[in-house]
């Protein structure tokens, strides 16, 4: 176990391709940390680097209070997760989680030892004598879990390891990864790019953007209080409202203007901060046409157009709206529940 | 097919019959006469039902020999094939395991100028540069040796070249879980690769060692000694060699032998096949 020290990190790839630029990330031992961003914006290639599978081209990393920059994987000892599992096709179950232990030269009746602990506390001690090829996507998932578990290593590093398994699986999985964690204590990195999966799973989320950090915070917090106009669209399902100030007319939004942070001309709002009945407080009111209502259980979506600019708005209701789809409808948000945002600068007012 | 055509069929199995009886006839024939005594081709006629002497006959082409009609004991050269086949076999193949390996996996200075290189030599094989070779094996002072038979041989693009299209296709996961674990070059190489390979190189085992057992052109030019004679060169001579009349049952009989260890190493390597085939990764 270790914590994780990265420093002015960079990466260009050949070819004067830049993915990573200027990350500082300080992680505490047994902290686990989520890296989530768009397609493509390095997450992988900080993870990679992270685990010496690249190399680093700018900054330093520390794991422990060892700098590890020119070390092999192997020296680094973290253990790593593969989106597609890169199991040994030719090993059993058991040769495939013991082979990192024998490169190390770990005694036959440790290896054996260790081995069947993990297998036990990942439920695979049944298929140890089989080959990958005969097991499930969500068995082969465990085995590469525990590929990993069994080195007892400094830190996790997981890239996308439930990408490939279909929805139900993937809420177990996420389940039984977060009590592990919690269990082992074990640093861990874990990149994602589903919605869910970063919410729930890390003490930390880090938001990526195009190879910086846009944002590092308890999931909730982020959500909660983006920093900038990206996170706010990217964080968050459906994701956030965001009104330019120069469409919102009218006395009742002239009014609101006056309450919010100086600099704001992006207005955020969340499809569950919409209200049908206007508060008391200061507020924001949209005009609107129902454009569509989808239920979905206990709470459904209602997408509208607004009149002053055509563009869409969601909004989270709960139980059966007062409206029918084509008709009119004013709905309003308290000036509070806004995220006020420049759109110059892409960052927050407030 | 799913369509049900009666002469269609008819016609397709006559032509696949046909084909077969080409191919098989003739060694069929020579299995028959192998099997004869020396008086029944002097009629002219080549027998198509077994004969009585198939002990006497392979006992004399193995051991005893006829040295009058060119025929010495062809078991020293069915040695010497299956050495300078072997030789050139598993050569072939560790070489071109090793060089495939190194493109592949190794970023090295003019890597795909070397490839190129590799990939040219295909279109050099021994029959084109058979006299500077020569030359040089002949300067090199191996003529009449098994290294001479072989070496000149082993250099291959072709499995060179296989080899790397196959590694190609091994994902690079694979590399970085190995090094993860802490498997070196060497060990991903011998742990991971050639596991993964074992289909390939047994198809290759087949194709290289058929290769260097047929090779004639080679061993008639830089063997002169008979102690490294090969079989293919043997039955050549016998054939043209001696003063009288062919020995015809026992040339019939060195022809079946010649040809066995060839059948024997891909019904050995057949095994290594479907293993091989079964087991990896879907
Ligand atoms: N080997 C490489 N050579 C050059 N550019 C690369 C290389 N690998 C990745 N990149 C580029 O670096 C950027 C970041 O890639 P990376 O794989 O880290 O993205 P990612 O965040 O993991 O995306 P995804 O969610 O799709 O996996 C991309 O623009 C990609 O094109
Ligand atoms: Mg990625």
């Amino acid at each position: 176990m270790a914590s994780i020290k990265i420093n002015n990190l960079g990466k260009v790839y050949a070819g004067d391709v830049r993915a990573v630029e200027d990350i500082n990330l300080d992680i505490a031992d047994g902290e686990f940390i989520v890296l989530v961003g768009p397609s493509g914006c390095g997450k992988s290639t900080l993870l990679r680097m992270i685990a010496g599978l690249e190399t680093i081209t700018e900054g330093d990393l520390f794991i422990g209070d060892k700098r590890v920059n020119g070390l092999e994987p192997a020296e680094r000892d973290i253990a790593m997760v593969f989106q597609n599992y890169a199991l040994y096709p030719h090993m059993t179950v058991y040769n495939n989680l013991a082979y990192g232990l024998k490169n190390r030269g770990f005694p036959k009746d440790e290896i054996e030892k260790r081995v069947q602990e993990t297998a036990k506390m990942l439920e695979i001690e049944q298929f140890l004598d089989r080959k990958p090829r005969a097991l499930s996507g969500g068995q082969r998932q465990r085995v590469a879990m525990g590929r990993a578990l069994v080195r007892e290593p400094a830190a996790f590093l997981l890239d996308e390891p439930l990408s490939n398994l279909d929805a139900k699986l993937r809420v177990q999985m996420r389940l039984e990864i977060k009590q592990l964690q919690r269990r082992l204590k074990t640093t861990s990195l874990y990149v994602t790019h589903d919605q869910l999966e970063a919410m729930t799973l890390g003490d930390r989320l880090v938001v990526l953007n195009q190879g910086n950090i846009e944002q590092v915070g308890s999931p909730i917090d982020v959500y909660n209080r983006p920093e900038s106009l990206f996170v706010a669209e990217f964080i968050g399902s459906p994701s956030m409202n965001l009104f330019s100030q120069a469409d919102l007319d009218g006395p009742t939004n002239e009014n609101a203007a006056k309450h919010l942070p100086e600099g704001t001309d992006i207005l955020g709002l969340r499809p569950d901060q919409l209200l049908f009945e206007a508060p008391d407080t200061p507020h924001i009111r949209l005009d609107c046409k129902v454009a569509l209502y989808e239920p979905a259980g206990a709470e459904s979506h209602l997408y509208l157009i607004l009149n002053s600019n055509g563009q869409h708005v969601t909004m989270r209701v709960h139980g059966e709206p007062p409206v029918h789809e084509g008709g009119d409808i004013s709905i309003y948000a308290p000036v509070s529940a806004v995220h006020p945002f420049n759109s110059t600068s892409g960052r927050r007012t407030d | 097919m799913v369509e049900n055509n009666r002469w269609g069929n008819i016609l397709a199995h006559t032509i696949l019959i046909f084909g077969v009886a080409l191919v098989v006839f003739p060694v069929y024939v020579a299995i028959i006469a192998s099997t004869h005594p020396s008086g029944t081709f002097l009629r002219g006629t080549i027998p198509l039902l077994p004969g009585g002497e198939a002990w006497e006959n392979y006992k004399t082409v193995m051991f005893e020999g006829r040295s009058r009609a060119g025929t010495p004991p062809i078991s020293l050269m069915l040695w010497n094939s299956f050495v300078m086949a072997m030789a050139i076999t598993i050569g072939k193949l560790s070489i071109s395991l090793l060089s495939a390996f190194a493109i592949v996996y190794f970023r090295f200075p003019f890597r795909l100028f070397f490839f190129w290189i590799i990939f040219l030599t295909l279109m050099l094989p021994v029959e084109v540069r058979i006299v500077p070779t020569f030359q040089v094996v002949a300067d090199l002072g191996m003529l009449n040796s098994f290294a001479g038979l072989s070496i000149p041989l082993i250099a291959s693009a072709t499995a060179t070249f296989l080899f790397r299209q196959f590694f190609m296709t091994i994902p690079e996961e694979m590399l970085e879980a190995s090094r993860v674990d802490g498997a070196g070059p060497f060990k991903f190489f011998k742990d991971i690769l050639l596991p993964l390979s074992i289909t390939n190189i047994a198809a290759l085992f087949v194709i290289m060692f058929i290769y260097g057992w047929n090779q004639y052109l080679w061993p008639l030019l830089i063997t002169t000694d008979p102690n490294y004679y090969t079989i293919v060169m043997g039955i050549q001579r016998m054939v043209t060699g001696g003063d009288s009349e062919p020995l015809w049952h026992l040339v019939m009989a060195t022809v079946v032998l010649a040809a066995l260890p060839p059948v024997l190493v891909i019904l050995f390597m057949q095994r290594l096949f479907v293993k091989g085939l079964t087991e990896t990764e879907k």
